[in-house]
């Protein structure tokens, strides 16, 4: 019998490995793309939302261009603490390369090679385009560096476990468009990379299985509050029933259709979301009235 | 009377948490007055910036008008300590309000210099309407962004 059981748990050990193994870029795939653009890499960092995470809690104004991290992020599996990604040499990501930058963003992986906790979501960050990733990390060094150090996360076992979210990534980070097709049209390609990609709206709007995976099966169908404390509204057409101008407007200056402004962390989306030209808001609007309808005989489920 | 006096008691208890709940009533409703008189008022200009109604000088310069009147109100008379959500129903007003009174006096002046430019151009033609828009959405978020209670 041992004779048996023991090859297999060693072959079940040694897929498990390879499974959960960190990956990564090849080594100059991203030094090769030249003639990065700050000012391009801006409209990503504010389309991508990342000061809204990384800015020191309670900072305000230009103060939330200094990632120094620190706000925290509870959820049902212990509570996350965004670090500092200023370009600080020693607390920040200073000593960072952009291969460092693509691998965070399109893997997960840190430079060291672990895994990072989901609460970074790498698993929408995983569809951005090359080029953005460059103009991007040439904007990110241009802002002021933090020497406030990072505070660790506050997460219990079993979840303490690194190698475990190689696992997780196996199972829910997925490389396809949940809208899929070639054929979308520019607009709602456009909206598709704005709203799955960069904005990340999903992380928030779409509901979580029990291991925290999104349910790529309700898409944007809304989702109880990962604080525990109320929920975040759905916004599939059968929900949202906002009319495309209304959408672009609420983006643009915070306004529902009955004039109630935006609140919560969503305030801070919406600070983004007014700085982007129009036709981004529009695409992101016409991307959400062109999402299936949970439940409906188009979506299969 | 043993019995008695545990009625009396469980009553006055229980009407001493309701009158507590009552208690702010008036504040509350007050509050909310304000927010849907600026609301209403918003609702015009804005439906003039996004084209849904024709821009219309005099209507655009009263609702400018009124928002920044009602931005005048005394905040401290609307908000009294213990008026929050957590301890009243009918009300998203967070417990922030009453911690951190410098901070939301703040945000509420930042709306009464949005609201008196409003006042002042919002009537000067349409081109006016999108700051002056832009310059109210972005104090109504602020505030709301740290002393509401997302619903």
């Amino acid at each position: 019998m041992l004779k048996v059981l023991v090859p297999a748990v060693l072959v079940a050990a040694g897929i498990a490995w390879v499974v959960t193994a960190p990956k990564s870029v090849a080594e100059d795939e991203f030094v090769a793309i030249s003639g990065a653009e700050a000012d391009r890499g801006e409209v990503i960092f504010t389309a991508a939302g990342c000061a809204s995470c990384h800015h020191a809690p309670g900072a305000e104004g230009e103060a939330r261009l200094v990632l120094a991290g620190g706000q925290a992020f509870p959820s049902p599996f212990g509570t996350f603490k965004a670090p500092n990604i200023s370009p600080d040499p020693e607390h920040g990501i200073g000593g960072w390369e952009v291969r460092d930058l693509a691998n965070a963003l399109l893997h997960g992986v840190s430079p060291g090679g672990g895994h990072y906790y989901p609460a970074f979501p790498y698993t929408s960050y995983t569809h951005m385009a090359d080029r953005d990733i460059v103009d991007l990390w040439a904007y990110l060094q241009t802002l002021p560096a933090s020497s406030e150090p990072s505070v660790g996360h506050d997460v219990g076992f079993p979840f303490n476990i690194r190698r475990s979210l190689g696992g997780w990534k196996f199972l829910f980070l997925k490389d396809d468009w949940v809208m899929d097709g070639n054929d979308l049209g520019a607009e709602l390609t456009r909206g598709r990379y704005l709203v799955e990609a960069l904005g990340h709206c999903a992380e928030c709007h779409t509901p979580r299985n029990a291991l925290g995976g999104l349910d790529r099966g309700r898409w944007m169908a809304g989702a109880p509050d990962p604080s525990g404390k109320g929920t975040i509204p759905a916004l599939t057409p059968d929900k949202l029933t906002w009319s495309e101008t209304d959408i672009a407007y609420y983006l643009e200056t915070g306004f529902t259709p009955e004039f109630d402004s935006a609140g919560g962390h969503m305030a801070k989306v919406v600070t983004n979301t007014a700085k982007l030209e129009a036709e981004d808001r529009a695409a992101i609007a016409a991307y959400l009235k062109a999402l299936p309808v949970p439940g409906s005989p188009s979506t299969g489920y | 009377m043993k019995k008695f006096v545990a009625i009396v008691a469980a009553t006055a208890i229980l009407g001493g948490s309701s009158a507590i709940a009552q208690e702010y009533k008036n504040q509350i409703k007050a509050r909310q007055g304000v927010m849907w008189t600026i609301s209403l008022n918003l609702g015009t200009l804005g439906a003039m910036a996004k084209g849904e109604m024709e821009y219309d000088a005099d209507k655009a310069a009263a609702a400018g008008r009124s928002i920044h009147g009602v931005s005048m109100v005394h905040l401290a008379t609307l908000f009294p300590e213990g008026s929050d959500g957590g301890m009243n129903d009918g009300t998203t007003a967070k417990d922030t309000i009453f911690s951190d009174r410098a901070g939301f006096d703040e945000k509420w002046a930042a709306l009464g210099t949005a609201a008196e430019k409003a006042a002042a151009e919002a009537g000067t033609g349409k081109e006016a309407l999108g700051p002056v828009m832009g310059a109210l959405g972005g104090t109504c978020k602020a505030c709301h962004e740290t002393y509401r209670i997302p619903q």
